[in-house]
């Protein structure tokens, strides 16, 4: 593989304190030396980036995406999610089981990490944390681990029995992997299509109540503090009420290890951006009350929030066009994270670049222990995005990597342009001009 | 670390860009919403179907003389489909009806597969019935024909409310013409019963404020949430209905399913005890107030046979009301969009 220099550009590295003017040289898929400008050692052949003006900084890291495969190619596969993925900047996903069949599997999860895959960046399976996501058999960690899974999950089927979470929460703790529960008492939300409030009651559409996220929350927050002995760790995905925020917070108080991550629509989107019902305002969880949204970007501000994750949920357009209770719930979110964050974080409301990186790198990667990731401290990966920081455009669902388009965010202003995307020393996505 | 102070929350306001509010209706003869309509157009409308009720048949046949006027209806109805169908055929109109019972939606094909492929076959506008709330705006938008929404799942209804209009008025204001903002100033109208899955009560809430009525909302918190209230200006909840009648000069129940009030757990000879309109409670409380229902009605249930068919029921002019304000909104849907304007 070529040696790849990185000149000219402003490094910024949250995990190592670093945000200085400095060339980097990968090699071998590594990062191999970090120097003033024009002062790197061994040049020798590298393939020469121009960096002048942009910023160099970890390749983002996405810990909640659905890429699909296998069995829903019509979708996404791997290789269009991850192309997007780079695209977008990312050079790791973790990918979510709810394909078909469920990923529960050792067999599985390697398929999905094999390489005729065709992935662009690097795919962190989550393995079902039952059999099928059903709720009844617990599936085997060690080997899942062992296939490369990170995680556990039967995301958008929650583990609803205390018995089960209880035998999740402790094996997973055994085998080293953190449980991620979608937080949703399913026996409050059936046939609800966005969030419970004035605007579900003015559409005519049965609503989600926040108490079935926050209370599901609260019960998983519990049966931690019931396990703390074995010290497992409760991830909470895509957190969107204030009220599970505020259970988060405060078992963190308690020396619990619970995470949490947050996804753009859900601190930047309220349940008014449904519309007149709108199929691309359409997730679980819901778009919230404004209320909730202020409080997902506070939980951002004073770090509650570990990480930004996007949920990429790619769908069909034939799927998405139809009557909004019987439309699927999700929305792509690889290529416009960036953009938003950038834009509305730190340009509007003036959060450091820095903690904006670090929540997009730095600290899921150290919420999902990938070694080597998330930094470009000398030796690991050569994972990296370039980009123009001050570079102002507009996003064009119709011009997509992913296969999918669904998208509210089409035609928004985004800021912070892609450049290069290195995936393990090997540029995975250069932007076109 | 502390949490900001508020202060931050109003400086962290996502200002833009907006939410998309008004991309709809595309076709300016589509009635998908009473907000759709000025107060002007629902002047015009209530004076074209009286116009259109009393002219000659041989003249009125001449209207939409051989237009085609597709209904698709993916519930069952009596009223609401029949109405429809003969207020068209009054207008000259060819029908034909579609239900989703006995056609391609049976096997499975798409609600907007279905429009382009009535629009392919000449239908030149859809009235749709449809289980989901917001389907109107999906066929809308997939054909960009006139659109009626004959009911969309529990989200409106606005021929109905348009209808029920009319017949307030002829019982309030007997010979008027014009309607504007302050027609109605001064009247309270109650709704009372499962307010919550009613697009009746939908559509009629946000539509008589704008009359100038009071519309006071009446039914246990099971059926009637709180939020309602702030569905639009002008509403109001009393879970009191004795106290709700006695301010009322119309009042109108809705049909209550015996399913609904056992699937809440709610007892149903309370409910009935609560919420039923006897003979004797409207003697008491409101005896002049004139009592609609948008039918079917369950006798026996939210009203007793004795009101239904008592002299305050209005309920049968309600479906005659139907037939003439669904002629003038046919005729709007297929010569305004011609026009390209408002007539």
């Amino acid at each position: 593989m070529t040696a790849v220099a990185i000149c000219g550009g402003r490094l910024i590295d949250p995990a190592a304190g670093v945000d200085a003017a400095k060339d980097i040289l990968l090699k071998d898929g590594r990062v191999a030396e970090i120097a003033g400008p024009g002062k790197l050692k061994s040049m020798n052949g590298a393939k020469v980036l121009d960096a002048a003006g942009l910023i160099v900084a970890p390749g983002l890291i996405d810990i909640h995406v659905h890429l699909r495969e296998p069995g829903q190619g019509y979708k996404e596969t791997i290789a269009t999610g991850t192309a997007a993925a780079a695209a977008g900047g990312f050079t790791a996903v973790a990918a979510m089981p709810n394909t078909t069949p469920v990923n529960d599997s050792a067999e599985t999860t390697r398929w999905m990490q094999a390489p005729e895959r065709g992935a662009e960046v690097r795919v962190f399976p989550i393995a079902a944390a039952t059999r099928g996501s059903k709720g009844e058999t617990i599936n085997d960690y060690a080997a899942l681990k062992s296939a490369g899974a990170v995680a556990v999950t039967d995301d958008g089927r929650p583990i609803l029995k205390d018995a089960m979470m209880r035998e999740t929460l402790t094996a997973a703790a055994r085998a080293g992997l953190t449980v991620i529960q979608h937080a949703e008492d399913t026996r409050m939300t059936e046939g609800a299509s966005m969030n419970l409030g004035p605007v579900s009651f003015k559409l005519g559409l049965r609503g989600m109540p926040a108490e079935a996220e926050s209370r599901m929350v609260e019960r998983d927050i519990r049966l931690v503090a019931e396990l703390r002995d074995a010290h497992p760790h409760l991830h909470v995905a895509h957190t969107s009420t204030a009220a599970a925020l505020a259970a988060v917070r405060q078992a963190r108080r308690n020396g619990l290890r619970v995470t949490c991550e947050v996804a753009p629509h859900h601190f930047l989107l309220t349940e008014e951006h449904v519309g007149l019902y709108n199929t691309h305002a359409k997730m679980n969880p819901p778009l919230r009350s404004a209320a909730d949204r202020d409080a997902m970007i506070e939980g951002i501000f004073d770090g509650v929030v570990d990480a930004i994750a996007t949920d990429h949920a790619p769908h069909a357009m034939h799927e998405k066009e139809v009557e909004f209770p019987l439309a699927p719930n999700g929305i792509t979110g690889l290529e416009t994270a960036l953009g938003l964050c950038l834009h509305w974080l730190h340009v509007e409301w003036k959060l450091p670049i820095g903690r904006v990186l670090s929540l997009l790198s730095a600290q899921p990667a150290a919420l999902l222990g990938l070694k080597g990731r998330g930094t470009l401290a000398i030796g690991s990966y050569a994972d990296v995005v370039v980009f123009d920081p001050k570079a102002e455009w507009t996003y064009r669902a119709t011009e997509s990597k992913s296969k999918a388009k669904n998208t509210p965010f089409d035609g928004w202003k985004m800021q912070g342009k892609v450049r290069w995307t290195i995936s393990e020393g090997r540029i995975a996505f250069a932007a076109t001009a | 670390m502390n949490p900001a102070p508020a202060a931050h929350a109003i400086r962290r306001q996502v200002t833009a860009p907006p939410p998309p509010a008004s991309k709809f209706p595309y076709n300016p003869g589509s009635l998908l919403s009473v907000l759709d309509l000025t107060v002007d157009e629902v002047s015009r409308l209530l004076t074209r179907a009286t116009e259109l009720e009393v002219e000659d048949p041989i003249l009125r046949d001449h209207i939409l003389a051989k237009r085609r006027i597709a209904l698709l209806f993916y519930e069952s109805s009596t009223r609401t489909r029949t109405s429809f169908e003969l207020a068209a055929k009054a207008l000259g109109a060819d029908t034909t009806l579609v239900s989703n019972l006995s056609s391609s939606i049976e096997k499975g094909e798409s609600l907007k597969d279905t429009g382009l492929t009535l629009r392919a076959l000449g239908a030149e506008a859809i009235i749709l019935r449809h289980n989901s709330s917001g389907a109107a705006w999906l066929l809308e938008e997939s054909t960009r024909l006139p659109i009626i929404n004959a009911g969309d799942g529990m989200h409106e209804h606005p021929t109905q409310a348009l209808l029920d209009l009319r017949t307030i008025l002829a019982h309030l204001h007997p010979g008027i013409t014009v309607v504007g903002e302050k027609t109605l100033a001064g009247v309270t109208v109650t709704i009372v019963g499962d307010i919550l899955h009613s697009r009746v009560a939908r559509s009629n809430m946000l539509l008589l404020p704008r009359m100038g009525a009071s519309v006071v909302l009446c039914g246990p918190k099971e059926l009637l949430p709180e939020q309602a209230a702030a569905a639009g200006p002008g509403i109001a909840i009393e879970r009191d209905f004795d106290a709700a009648l006695r301010q009322s000069q119309a009042v109108m129940m809705l049909r209550i399913q015996a399913e609904r009030i056992a699937g809440l757990q709610l007892d149903l000879d309370d409910y009935k005890a609560s919420y039923q309109l006897t003979g004797q409670r409207l003697a008491a409380q409101a005896p002049t107030a004139v009592v609609l229902h948008p039918g079917p009605i369950i006798r026996g249930m939210e009203i007793t046979a004795g009101v239904a068919d008592g002299v305050q029921s209005a309920i049968l002019e309600q479906v005659t009301n139907g037939l003439a304000i669904r002629m003038a909104v046919m005729e709007r849907a297929l010569l305004v969009s011609e026009q390209g304007g408002h007539a």
